[in-house]
This record gives structure tokens, sequence and C-alpha cells, in this order.
């Protein structure tokens, strides 16, 4: 807390003056107000709706929490949050893995490093449709990969996992993990560069082997960034909607569904409004579990400063 | 960094092999990175015919631009077949007024959250931090509601609108993670002087604000060019934007699939956010990360 307010030395106090102190407050105002309306109203307003039974349009006749009881004996539902396990937990692990892996290569001295980078990340810059427009295609059944390894003379190599139902999520993760391991590599790189060397130049002096500094120094310094990378990245998880929209459409049948593209399904499409607030008040029960903590740990250590 | 006792060692084979490893490494990674790309342009330059006789990485028995115009001019989306130009003014016409009326208010909240603390402001800062985070899901029912109220539904104005209070959260945060850094004793300075409220945003934070507008704008400007959620539920018919759009025509079931349409008019609908990542890709990557390790 700053102590500006307090050192104006002001003789009387007039009207001017208090609509000056007043200021501050009313430039805040339409954004706390917007903020209370359209994110705390409307998901308190979402909630109110899990609990009726709208179907095309609200109704507010109340049937207790019949809805959620709909929802965890829907199988589609299961469908869609096992999906989101298996995606959910892929894309984490792999984007880590090889987003830890490139920011360690490219911590290496490396001569061309600024352009490299800029290769690595630029899928951030585009949109999920775009990404999932380009792997439809890379991935399409018989024009696609399968075509090009057909080509190089493996007849009989078969690659349909876009139209197979057991496999047409994992289509999902090869695309999400292209689009966001850059980024990944983005916060390694800059927690790596924020490493003091001192320690290293020890440990080198003494005789250390380069991957024996990684895993021992190195790596365990890095655990706030394997800890924001997990957030984000199943934050991004839990909220994937546009990839598998433009990728499979939830399908074949809805053998790809996500939690997101089941609330659409029912809320826009199948018109049973209080099955998909239902919905959406888990996913927001999911996501909020994941953010409170970790926005609590980023704020205590500001504090802490 | 440029220590010599660290770079003493001798240059044996070992090291030399070590770095060839960390090169190709790297380099056949910027190949997975770059692959998708590469398919797209080749794709688009093709014929239909030579996607059928050819494969991903083929090159192009004859270069053509068909594709590039039918996807621009006349390719059919829905019902209308006027390709995807509409769409791509349209998400011009949402971006420019949401990307600039979000960053002004971004800016003088956080000139408030930093500078103007007041009891409860930091409380009232974590709340409203709190609507960078939120599934959309939670809020869409009730926001399709309220524009039907307002006769916003399924409007260019409509989906501004949306763009606008959901993007506050972030722009407050970037502009208030920023000023918090510029030292209050200036404003303190300022303000024994006589400078008021505005006078003082006027002449000492906005002066120094351009790094930070840069980053914000960027930010939305992607945030809301790739926006796919918002489009598809708040708009209809010719007033979708680009994504929106895009995921129609690679989507439709009728007439035969023209692959290389679908890829022109996705080059066509990553250019804007590709450019920008082109021209000021320091900033892009600032904002990411502002507005995630920072949250």
């Amino acid at each position: 807390m700053t102590s500006i307010t307090h050192t104006t030395s002001v003789p009387k106090r007039s009207l001017f003056d208090h609509i000056e102190n007043l200021l501050p407050k009313i430039v805040l105002a339409p954004t706390l107000v917007a903020g209370l309306v359209f994110v705390y109203g409307f998901i308190l307003w979402t909630a109110v709706l899990s609990f009726t039974k709208s179907r095309l349009l609200p109704k507010y006749e109340f049937v207790g929490l019949y809805q959620y009881l709909k929802l965890f004996t829907n199988d589609r539902w299961w469908v869609a949050s096992k999906n989101l396990l298996i995606f959910g937990s892929l894309f984490v692990v792999i984007c880590i893995l090889l987003g830890l892996l490139l920011a360690i290569l490219l911590d290496q001295r490396i001569r061309i490093e600024g352009a490299i980078r800029t290769i690595y990340l630029y899928p951030m810059a585009l949109s999920f449709i775009v990404t999932g427009t380009a792997w439809k295609w890379i991935l399409n059944p018989s024009l696609g990969f399968e075509r090009l390894i057909r080509q190089l003379g493996f007849e009989n190599f078969s690659f349909d996992w876009l139209v197979n139902s057991d496999m047409s999520i994992y289509t999902v993760v090869i695309a999400g993990v292209w689009q966001s391991s850059g980024f990944v590599m983005a916060l390694f790189l800059a927690g790596l560069r924020g490493i003091d060397d001192t320690i290293i130049k020890a440990a080198q002096v003494d005789g250390a082997s380069l991957p024996r500094i990684y895993w021992r120094i190195i790596i365990p310094s890095l655990r706030p960034v394997f800890f924001s990378a997990v957030i984000i990245l199943s934050h991004i998880a839990i909220k994937s909607f546009d990839l598998v929209m433009v990728l499979t459409r939830g399908g074949p049948g809805y053998s790809s569904d996500l939690p997101a593209t089941f609330m659409y399904a029912f809320a826009f499409t199948r018109s049973r409004l209080a099955f998909g607030a239902a919905s959406a008040m888990v996913m927001f029960g999911a996501v909020m579990a994941v953010i409170i903590p970790y926005l609590y740990s980023e704020l205590r250590v500001k504090r802490n400063e | 960094m440029n220590d010599p006792m660290v770079h003493t060692a001798p240059k044996t084979a070992g090291v030399f092999a070590g770095r060839l490893f960390i090169y190709g490494l790297l380099i056949l990674m910027v190949f997975y990175f770059l692959l998708p790309f590469i398919v797209m342009v080749l794709t688009s330059l093709k014929t239909m015919a030579d996607i059928r006789t050819g494969n991903l990485i083929s090159w192009p028995r004859e270069f053509t631009l068909d594709a590039w115009k039918t996807a621009w001019g006349s390719a059919c989306i829905a019902v209308e077949c006027n390709g995807i130009k509409v769409y791509f003014w349209n998400s011009v016409k949402i971006v420019v007024p949401a990307v600039t009326i979000s960053t002004l208010i971004g800016a003088a909240n956080g000139y408030v959250f930093s500078k103007w603390k007041f009891w409860g402001s930091e409380v009232l800062f974590s709340l409203l931090l709190l609507g960078c985070f939120i599934p959309f899901q939670a809020i869409l029912l009730p926001m399709a509601q309220t524009l039907g109220k307002l006769g916003l539904s399924q409007s260019l104005a409509g989906l501004i609108l949306v763009h606008i209070i959901y993007g506050l959260a972030f722009t407050t945060l970037f502009f208030r993670n920023y000023y918090v850094t510029i030292p209050d004793e200036l404003v303190k300075a300022a303000r024994i002087d006589g400078a008021g409220f505005f006078r003082i945003f006027w002449k000492i934070l906005l002066p120094v604000s351009t790094p930070i507008f840069v980053v914000c704008v960027i930010w939305q400007m992607t945030q809301i060019w790739n926006d796919f959620l918002f489009g598809v539920v708040f708009s209809a018919g010719g007033n979708q934007p680009i994504t929106v759009a895009l995921n129609n025509l690679v989507n439709t079931s009728t007439g035969t699939k023209a692959y290389n349409v679908d890829m022109a008019a996705a080059i066509i609908a990553a250019t804007p956010t590709l450019l920008v990542y082109i021209v000021a890709g320091k900033y892009f990557v600032r904002g990411l990360t502002a507005g995630s390790v920072k949250g």
C-alpha cells in the first residue's frame, strides 16, 4: 500500500477536490461493474440454470441436482471426461518434456538461436483452427501422411487415427503438442537464463559433467517453471475446444469429445440448456481447482518479496 | 557468461561430436515445426489432380494461384459462395474496436491499481484476475440471453462487446504489472507540484508506456483474431469471424473436398497474426510470458 493519498496538503476541501479524489474509483467503476455482472454474476446465473429443467429456453422451475445426476450417468460425458484425462496428461507431459529439451539445447550458446527460437514459437501465433486445418490435412487417412509413407515404399502402411474411434483423441494430442511446446520452451528458456551462473561454474570447476550439472543442479532449480507450465497447460487442456471442433468435430461418433465440445453440443445445438449449464459448472469447478492454488501461491510469493 | 575459466576445456573430437549432435537435433526440430506450414503452402499451390497423384511434400507439377483466388473470393461457406473475404473483413471490424477499447480501459485501470491504490483495491484486483482464467463455458449461456435482450445477438457489435468485456482482465493485468515498476516517487513529486489524476497519467506514465501498449495490443489482437468459441456461439451467417468461416469451409460435407482451397484459406486466416509475430515477435513473447507466469 502506498501513501500517495495522504501527502497532499489541500487547505480546504472543495467540490472539485472531492471529485478529484473520487476519480480513481470512477475510472475503475465500469470494469468492476462489468466484472461483477459478466463474470461473477453470469457464473452464478449458469449455476442457477443448472438447477432447472430448461431446454430450448430458460425456465426457472427448479429440479435440484437432477441435471448433475443425469450428467454423471451420461455415457458421453464419461467419454469426454476420460478423453480430457488422456489428452490432458499426454499434452502436459509431452509439451513439458519437449519444451525442456528444446530450451536446454538452445541454451548451449547456439549461433542462430534467435532464428531457431522464432521458428519453434510461431505456432503460438496461429489460431487453433488454422493448426487443426493443417493437421487434419496431414493426418488425412488416404491422401496425407499415409500416402507419403506408402509412396516411400511401405505399401501396407496404414494411419487412420483421424477416423478411428479408438485413436481419434490422440490426433488432438499431436496437433496440440505441435502448437504449444514452443511456448513451454520459451518459459523454460527464461527460467534457464535466470539461474545464477556461479553455482554452475563452481560445479564445472569441480569437474562435474554437463548432464550431471543439468540433472542435479539446473533442472531442480527450475521447479517454479515446471509448476507454472503444468498449471498453464492443464488450464489450456481443460478449455480445449477449437482444436477438437476442427480436427474431428468430436467424432467419429463422440469418441473424441472433450467437456468443452460436450457443453457446446448440448447447450447450443441440442437445446438442452440446463444440462449444458451443469456440464459448464463442472468444468468451472475443475479449472478453479487448478487455478486457485496457483494464484494463491503466486500472490503469496509476491507478498513475501 | 564470458568467463574464460569455463571454456578452457580442449576442443576434442568428443566435444565436436557433441556440438554436431546438438545442432542436428535443433535442425530436426526446426523441420518438425516448419513442416506443417510448408505442407500447407505446397498444397495450396497445387491443382486437385496434382494433390490426388502426389503426396504431402511433393513439389507442385505446376504452380497455380487458383486455390487462393477461390478461397478468397468464391469458395462456398454454408450457403454463400463468396469465399472468405467477407469473414476476413468481419474479423478486422471486430478486432480494431475491441482491441482499441479494451487496451485503453486496461491502461486506465492499470494506472489506478498501481498508482492510486485504495483500501480494498488489491483484493478487487485479485478478484478481477480470476476473470483471466474462468472457462468461458460458464458464461456463454447467460451472455447469449443478455445479448438477445440487448438486441445484439448474432451481430458484430455484440461480438465486439463480448471481446472487450472478457479482455479487460488481461489488459488491466498487463498495465498494472508494468506501472508497478515505475517509481512512486515520480507520481508523488508531480502531486506536490499540483498535478491531478489525468495530468499525471498524461505527463508521466503515458510517455513511457509504449512498450506495454505494444505488448497489450499484440496480445489482444492475437487473442481476438484467433478466437473461435465466442465467434461460433455469438455470431451467425454473414457476421461470422474468419475462424468460424474457416472451420465451416474445412468441415463442409457437400461437394468434393478441395484441400488446396482449405489450405489457402487457412494461410489467409493465419496471415495477420503471423505478420505481427514476425514483425514484433519480441513483444509477442513478452505478452505470452507476462500473461501467464506473472498471472
